[in-house]
């Protein structure tokens, strides 16, 4: 009974982390520049890798292993949005440009100060 | 806050000391320690330990809930024919001033939806925000200041 429960939790949360991670990667191609691809990565990609270790942690069965997984789904979570903050703000200093479609950018008067 | 690292540092004491690197093992010494400085607490002077428990589990409690949001409609929106995008940049005016409240909330605002944290003025006083739909940014705005930042203030002072 709780076999049969733990394996469908466990294909359950295979199936959504693999469908956001899919989620990520189809945004990261069809998004259209760096910041809004970054929307995509940070997170979908989260939890989507989140859900994954999750169910690794559910799936091996002992507490080790589950603290583990949450300890990586941690990290993943402190982490995640870092790269991503600072890959924008690296993109924005260097002066990539906003896709066309961008309503507005009130940062743009601030990197010319500095 | 402080209080927090003392009882996790006790914890893990109490896990070395013990010699059974358990999860269960960490959690209780985690008690402990939370016990054992609940009774020093008029020494320590941090009374309100027990509501500011309550409420960081609250903060943790709405962040989960908008993380699964969050990924759930960027999901949606990159598997629709058509996105319908206005992406934008627009600053946030920041009322937490501390280095780790400003962080935490950096951190809070790109994993919610539709939103990403960019930079940070060199005088902290505004946080660069990009939305993927900057069509109402006052609402925006107004979503992070009575939420995130409302509940940073209640946990941590």
């Amino acid at each position: 009974m709780i076999d049969g429960f733990l394996a469908l939790l466990t294909a359950f949360l295979v199936l959504s982390g693999a469908g956001f991670a899919l989620a990520a990667a189809i945004g990261l191609n069809r998004l259209p520049d760096l910041y809004t691809r970054m929307h995509a990565a940070s997170k979908a990609g989260t939890v989507g890798s989140g859900l994954l270790l999750l169910a690794v942690g559910v799936h091996a069965g002992d507490l080790p292993t589950f603290a583990r997984a949450l300890a990586g789904f941690f990290f993943f979570v402190l982490t995640a949005p870092i790269s991503a903050h600072l890959l924008a703000m690296a993109a924005h200093r260097v002066g990539y440009p906003l896709h066309a479609e961008s309503v507005r950018d009130e940062m743009k008067d601030y990197d010319k100060r500095i | 806050m402080i209080t927090y690292i003392l009882s996790l540092v006790f914890a893990v004491v109490w896990v070395a000391v013990t010699g059974s690197a358990t999860l269960h093992n960490l959690i209780f010494g985690f008690a402990l320690s939370t016990l054992a400085l609940w009774i020093v607490r008029g020494e320590m002077n941090a009374r309100g330990y027990w509501r500011r428990f309550g409420r960081i589990l609250s903060l943790l409690a709405l962040f989960f809930k908008e993380l699964a949001l969050s990924a759930w409609k960027v999901a949606v929106l990159v598997v629709s024919p058509r996105m319908d995008l206005k992406p934008g940049i627009f600053a946030f005016p920041l009322t937490v001033t501390r280095d780790f409240e400003i962080t935490l909330l950096a951190n809070l605002i790109t994993l919610t939806p539709g939103t990403l944290s960019v930079d940070v003025s060199a005088d902290r006083r505004t946080l660069f925000v990009h939305a993927i739909d900057c069509s109402d940014v006052e609402a925006t705005k107004r979503d992070i200041a009575e939420g995130f930042e409302r509940k940073i203030i209640e946990a941590f002072r």
